[in-house]
């Protein structure tokens, strides 16, 4: 038995990651082919590398299969219900920032604050005998802040993609995703905002609650923690 | 935990012919409901509750979440009137915050459809309820969001803003911040005061895009320049809301303070007459009114349909599990899926696990 550290399998988030390890003198690397998911690991003992999309590490955690893992505060919130009993977050890694965040047509002048959302959303309702749509693909997290916020009279449609061009194709009258400069926002005629987003997203190390460990494990873990100073 | 399906199942066939014996006509209903009519009475909220399944021909389904949407139903388009109605099965409800709790469990119900004399039918209902949990010592609670209705409609304000008020009964946070605003304590937002400054502000706002449209906008900024130009809700308005919100203890001193409050507030007058021949037609049945509790904001965070009565049985030694029973008024439920018609309705819920466990 190996530790088991779970890491985006392609992308910035993966060379990012194996940036900030290799700053504390964890080697993560690529094995095999371009193609091939396989990784190693050098600098430390007793800890194996799983390639993982960013998006299943968060279930893998959740299930013990791995013993830490790195993705996004959002997945993690969104994908695991009572999130901090699985998973405990050991360092925010300083990459990978993007807040989630509910976005209108720039157009709707009358409409800045979550206040502004919900009187919309009631004459909305009252005009086109249906609930004001909301595009996203992160359906716990943005009910659970309307909620909060006290807005009434939406309903949340599924987007798993190109979420910034359901507004002009009729499809939604709002939206909310995950942004880092809002540019694509601005490019689909669309403002966020202005109230606090719905969470504020970093890549993040978490370690699983619920994974087994042997004692070689224990002192793996110890060693690496100590080296990655978290 | 530990109350067995089995058990549970025959506790809920007990207590259904308990209230069939009463004079209710036993009924049942489809375990799938459509999704539509439940979102568009709960909205989105219900999803975090509620089981959502897909039925390729039928739509989004939900497993019901409770009786009384599809017994509406029902009754609205081929009940006999005056009709009861019992009914015993499971519920389904996601526990996401709770997990401990069951997401699958009996509910026993007794439903009224009666246009009489609705104080003895509340009493009716609550007695009936009382009688057959008698044996548990439970803690009785009751409240009716009626007389809170009743204030609301009595603020001296614009219709818009009651009606804003009223939209968000149900919502005390949101209830609690549109007070704030419309009596001055918190300021208008920054970026609103900064639009109604302007004398045109659709002049920078770009491309309208999306279902909502330009005139809809315009619509609204002039809602908006109304509400600004209307006198803040005096205080004294808001402290009358809050005196009935605190109104906690015994139905007859509850009667004596609302009271005391609708002489500053007499819109409450009608609300608390009614509560008054409630209490008297729960003497009449043998229920002793000063011992029990009434609580104005009973029933009203509860994601539940009740506008008028409502009541909930409590097992006070077991904080932790919920209300053993809970029921009260819904007519206005009965006007939402009713097409056109409508009855007054009053009936509750006991949840027959729940009560097993409590008498262990």
């Amino acid at each position: 038995m190996t530790l088991k550290l779970g890491v985006p399998s392609k992308g910035r988030l993966m060379e990012k990651t194996f940036d900030w390890f290799g700053a504390r003198g964890v080697t993560l690397s690529r094995t095999g082919s371009d193609r091939e998911y396989a990784g190693a690991v050098a600098g430390v003992g007793g800890v194996s590398l799983v390639l993982l999309s960013a998006g299943e590490i968060p279930r893998e955690l959740a299930a013990g299969r791995i013993h830490l893992g790195v993705t996004g505060t959002d997945l993690i919130r969104e994908k695991l219900v009572q999130w901090d009993q699985k998973v405990e977050q050991l360092a925010e890694l300083g990459f990978g920032q993007a807040d989630l965040i509910v976005a209108v047509p720039a157009a709707w002048v009358d409409v800045d604050t979550l206040d502004d959302l919900d009187g919309a959303a009631a004459a909305f309702r009252a005009r086109h005998g249906f609930r004001m749509r909301i595009a996203t693909k992160y359906h716990r997290l943005v009910r659970d802040y309307l909620r909060m916020g006290g807005v009434a009279d939406y309903q949340l449609v599924d987007s798993q993609g190109a979420t910034e061009g359901t507004v002009k194709n009729l499809t939604a009258e709002a939206i909310a995703d995950i942004t880092s400069t809002g540019e694509t926002l601005r490019a689909n005629h669309l403002k966020v905002l202005a109230e606090e987003p719905v969470l504020r997203s970093q890549a993040t190390l978490f370690r699983s609650r619920t994974a087994k460990m042997t004692e070689a494990d224990r002192e793996a873990l110890r060693m690496l923690t100590e080296m990655l100073g978290v | 935990m530990g109350v067995s399906f089995a058990a549970e199942k025959a506790e809920a066939e007990r207590l259904r012919a308990v209230f069939a014996e009463a004079g209710a006509q036993p009924l049942d209903c489809a375990i799938m409901q459509s999704a539509e009519t439940l979102l568009d009475l709960y909205g989105e909220d219900i999803r975090a509750r509620a089981y959502v399944t897909h039925d390729p021909s039928r739509g989004e389904m939900m497993l019901r979440p409770d009786f009384t949407v599809p017994v509406v139903e029902m009754h609205m388009s081929h009940g006999a009137d005056p009709a009861r109605y019992t009914y015993a099965g499971e519920v389904f409800r996601r526990q996401e915050e709770h997990p401990e709790r069951p997401s699958e469990y009996y509910q026993v119900g007794y439903e009224v459809f009666d246009r009489g004399d609705q104080a003895h039918l509340d009493a009716e209902v609550f007695a009936l309820f009382a009688e057959v949990l008698k044996p548990y010592n439970l803690r009785p609670v009751t409240g009716d969001i009626g007389i809170l209705t009743a204030a609301v409609a009595g603020l001296q304000t614009s219709q818009k803003r009651r009606d804003a008020l009223l939209r968000h009964i149900w919502r005390p946070r949101r209830f609690r911040a549109l007070l704030d605003r419309y009596s001055g304590k918190t300021p208008v937002p920054a970026t609103r005061a900064a639009m109604l400054a302007q004398a045109d502000p659709m002049a920078k706002a770009g491309p309208v895009i999306g279902v909502r449209s330009e005139r809809e906008i315009a619509a609204r900024i002039s809602a908006l320049r109304a509400d600004a130009d209307e006198p803040a809700l005096p205080r004294g308005q808001v402290e009358l809301i809050d005196a009935v919100l605190a109104v906690r203890e015994t139905c007859s001193f509850a009667l004596e303070h609302l009271h005391d409050i609708a002489v500053d507030m007499p819109a409450l007058l009608p609300a608390l007459e009614s509560f008054e021949r409630r209490c008297e037609a729960l003497t009449a049945r043998g229920i002793d009114v000063s011992e029990l509790d009434f609580e104005a904001s009973y029933g009203r965070s509860s994601m539940e349909y009740y506008d008028g009565f409502a009541f909930g049985f409590l097992c006070e030694s077991r904080p932790d599990l919920p209300p053993v029973a809970t029921g009260g008024r819904y007519d206005a439920l009965t006007r939402r899926l009713g097409g056109g018609q409508e009855i007054p309705a009053v009936g509750g819920v006991i949840r027959p696990g729940i009560l097993l466990e409590v008498a262990r």
